[in-house]
């Protein structure tokens, strides 16, 4: 009876009880969790994913502040009717470089993992300047502030370092010309090789209809435009798939 | 220590200790001599503020 | 001098507010860190007007058995931030219905959104979880609060949390993982305020003369120290720059949705339903006069609710690229809860077995009777939606919008009001509150308000969630993505409408509480079959 004698204090005592709950809480979460931090050594690397372009990062960090994805997702199920209105069924190794994920959790708006290349820039500039002058059904808000507003470039190395410290593979030279990278991107008349050799298949030219300034919105919709691109399905292997 | 051995350690023996100190909780406090203990505790509110 | 050292740390913090506003990295730190030193300088000269100089002496507060003070501004401060959240929630209603209501940049939906569900679940229910805590623990340890001041600065430090979360959506400074928003410095602080509440509670509860810890601390305990370590974990990042808002997590892709997912759902099982339960142990027996059903069955609902909540997180994930087996374990756990949520509903329910009559007499019984039955209906949609085939149809669609609507104004919206009202008089010592018919009217209009908004969204997101998957007999998509929108907005319309009764009500309590602390008592005819209102004052 000495263990039955021990749940008194159990009941009595705010310590164990305190031990006891957070020991249930983080045993189940670690349990749960962990293996996942194995499952890169599993995941054959799939061809074809870079980490994003400074001028890609920049776009992101605006759909991240503007709050995108609170309506769309980016994360598309393998269903039939999915696959056949967004595209291929998402890969987890296309979001490996996704500090943080931006798989969303409601469709407000559509899907938006493959929405690279299905549009021109110019549809895209007129959707985020007047929605309903595009899509009459939309309830989408307007983003026309954003051709308004010149992009920040000076800090953008620091970003491109905190992603390195989180484990996102940029190289020193990366890192160093990434102020000359995210201008030379949006600059129609640049010299661009050097961008394309550090991110291959990245989008190039003038995204927002000015070529004289750089805006948030050549930022945002670069990065719209390379989404789901990277991955070539046609030579993809689905059966490296671990599911 | 990969992948595969640690989710089959997560869906197997964690999975089978956590129930074990669940169903454990579950018979202490349902243990018979718990009731005085429990009906003193649940007084506790109703007595004079 | 009172309140002298206070006062001298704010005034510093106030002068770094400022030279983070000076050599700040980005623009939106910069507007943040002048938010942050007015709110601080504000604060200094309002300490320095209020001081007294005279020598320190014991004041009548400092001599009552309980220490009310922060539980007063607690309950003051959770039907401010009920009312804003509740407007805000009004208004994201509205500009999904009619587009033209976004104001670009600062009042977009985008940056709304998470200013609406922060202020509903950490500015309402956690001042009524902080609130009703400090309350129920003094009363069930019969002992002070711990630590004397720091209780003070525990409500002090929760408002400014808020207060820089929310300017900080309206600027554009997230972190983009929802229900945890707030970018790493203001993440640092909450830690901080955290740790001090948890420093309170648990002293509290050493410090305590009964022998036993009443079950409602318990949940509360489990709440505090859970959302302690999921806040932790879910907002490792390493932030771009020392003087920016800027900061990249840890984790990326399928490991960040993971634990970002752990922490949402277990926001949802330790925020909204511990810490919340925690509240229905006290105040339901309270309020019915009759100690809780079975004591060993809410002992049980305790340990089961923790251990298998925790694992239930992957159904926010189902069909995505997280791992099936994961996936397979959520779902089991999460059908599992059914059965302990059930045991808990029956359990508060129950009590007030052989007080049936008090639901027709008593509106405050009324409101936590409703709230329970919503805690029932909420955890049996739940599960329901967490089994993967009903979750292939669900996922993404207005459906989940209802069901945590149904959760969050029908049980901890009712069960805060049921407290709110049981507190207030109780607090401010008066009789009786200002008027128990404005309390039906409440009552009646947030239940008609959730009726409407989780039906309409049910069926929203049904229809929703069919047109997406809707073949023709050639087998092609029937419906374009634009038309399943344009299909959404009767629903947005009659959506909002449900919210805005439920702000009506909100706005009718916030009245009747001013009234009942200004002293003022209506003279109306009692309801009917109410027992003459006297409550003693305590």
């Amino acid at each position: 009876m000495a263990l039955l004698d021990k749940h008194k204090t159990i009941e009595k005592n705010a310590t164990l009880l305190l031990v006891g709950t957070l020991l249930v809480v983080s045993i189940g979460g670690l349990v749960q969790i962990t293996p996942l931090f194995y499952l890169e050594n599993t995941i054959e690397k799939v061809e074809g994913m870079r980490p994003y372009s400074p001028l890609e990062l920049a776009g992101r960090n605006i759909y991240i502040r503007e709050g995108c994805y609170t309506c769309h997702s980016q994360m598309i199920r393998p269903f039939r009717d999915e696959v056949e209105r967004y595209g291929h069924y998402s890969l987890a190794a296309e979001s490996m470089y996704d500090h943080p994920f931006q798989w969303g959790s409601k469709r407000t708006g559509p899907d938006l993992a493959r929405v690279g290349n299905r549009y021109s820039n110019e549809w895209h500039v007129q959707h985020l300047i007047e929605p309903r002058s595009v899509v009459p059904e939309s309830v989408m808000p307007s983003y026309a502030f954003l051709k308004e507003t010149p992009l920040a470039v000076d800090t953008i190395s620091y970003d491109l370092t905190a992603n390195r410290r989180v484990g996102v593979p940029y190289s020193d030279e990366m890192i160093a010309s990434a102020e000359a990278d995210i201008r030379a991107q949006a600059d129609p008349n640049a010299d661009t090789s050097g961008v394309l050799a550090r991110y291959p298949k990245a989008k190039l030219g003038d995204f927002d209809g000015n070529p004289a300034a750089l805006t948030e919105m050549d930022a945002l919709v670069a990065y719209l435009q390379m989404l789901g691109t990277l991955v070539d399905f046609s030579t993809y292997d689905a059966s490296a798939d671990y599911r | 220590m990969d992948y595969t051995t640690l989710r089959q350690f997560a869906d197997s023996w964690a999975l089978l200790a956590m129930t074990v100190f669940f169903i454990g909780a579950v018979i202490f406090a349902l243990r018979p001599g718990s009731r005085e203990a429990a009906e003193q505790a649940a007084q506790i509110p109703l007595k004079e503020d | 001098m009172k309140y002298a050292m206070e006062t001298i740390l704010l005034a510093l913090a106030a002068f770094a507010a400022l030279l983070g506003a000076a050599f700040a990295k980005d623009s939106q730190f910069g507007a943040h860190m002048w938010v942050l030193f007015f709110v601080l300088t504000a604060s200094v000269i309002v300490l320095m007007r209020t001081s007294s100089y005279a020598p320190a002496g014991v004041s009548a507060e400092d001599n009552s058995p309980y220490m009310d003070g922060p539980v007063r501004y607690g309950v003051i401060a959770t039907v401010f931030w009920g009312v804003t959240g509740f407007l805000v929630g009004v208004i994201v209603a509205a500009q999904l219905a009619f587009p033209d209501l976004n104001i670009e940049p600062w009042l977009n939906f985008g940056r709304l959104r998470p200013l609406h569900t922060s202020a509903v679940i950490f500015a309402f229910g956690g001042n009524a979880l902080i609130a009703t805590s400090f309350y129920v623990v003094q009363r069930t340890s019969r002992a002070r609060l711990f630590g004397g001041n720091l209780a003070w600065y525990v409500f002090w430090g929760y408002q400014l949390f808020i207060i820089m979360a929310a300017t900080g959506y309206l600027l554009g400074i997230t972190q983009s993982r929802e229900y945890a928003e707030p970018e790493w410095y203001v993440d640092i602080f909450l830690t901080v305020v955290w740790v001090a509440y948890l420093i309170v509670f648990l002293g509290t509860i050493l410090n305590r003369k009964e022998p036993h810890i009443y079950v409602a601390n318990w949940f509360y305990l489990a709440f505090i120290v859970t959302i302690a370590m999921l806040h932790i974990v879910n907002n490792l990042a390493v932030p771009a720059s020392f003087l920016g808002s800027k900061s990249y997590s840890l984790f990326s892709g399928v490991q960040d949705a993971l634990t970002q997912w752990w922490y949402g759902h277990n926001a949802v099982g330790f925020f909204l339903t511990a810490g919340f339960l925690g509240m229905m142990y006290y105040f339901v027996p309270k309020q019915a006069e009759r100690p809780v059903y079975s004591y060993r069955l809410s002992i049980i609902h305790f340990w089961s609710l923790i251990f298998l909540y925790i694992w239930a997180g992957p159904h926010h994930l189902h069909y995505t690229a997280l791992p099936d087996w994961a996936q397979t374990l959520g779902m089991v756990f999460s059908i599992m809860l059914w059965m302990p949520s059930w045991g808990g509903m029956i359990n508060g329910l129950m009590t007030l077995s052989g007080a049936w009559d008090k639901i027709r007499t008593d509106p405050i019984i009324r409101m936590m009777v409703v709230a329970i039955a919503f805690y029932g209906m909420s955890t049996f949609e739940g599960p329901m939606m967490s089994i993967k085939a009903v979750n292939s149809l669900s996922h993404y669609t207005e459906w989940t919008i209802g069901h945590v609507h149904s959760g969050a104004l029908g049980w901890n919206g009712m069960i805060t009001f049921g407290a709110i009202y049981f507190l207030v008089p109780r607090l401010w010592g008066r009789e009786r509150l200002y008027s128990m018919r404005m309390v039906t009217w409440h009552f009646w209009l947030a239940t008609l308000g959730i009726v409407v908004y989780a039906a309409v969204m049910w069926v929203a997101g049904i229809s929703q969630g069919l047109m997406w998957r809707e073949y023709d007999e050639q087998g092609f998509l029937v419906y374009s993505f634009a038309e399943s929108v344009a299909a959404m907005v009767p629903y947005y319309i009659v959506r909002t409408i449900g919210g805005l009764m439920f702000l009506a009500g909100a706005l009718v309590m916030a009245f009747n509480v001013y009234m009942t602390i200004r002293g003022h008592v209506r003279q109306e005819e009692p309801l009917p079959g109410a027992a003459p209102a006297i409550q003693p004052a305590q």
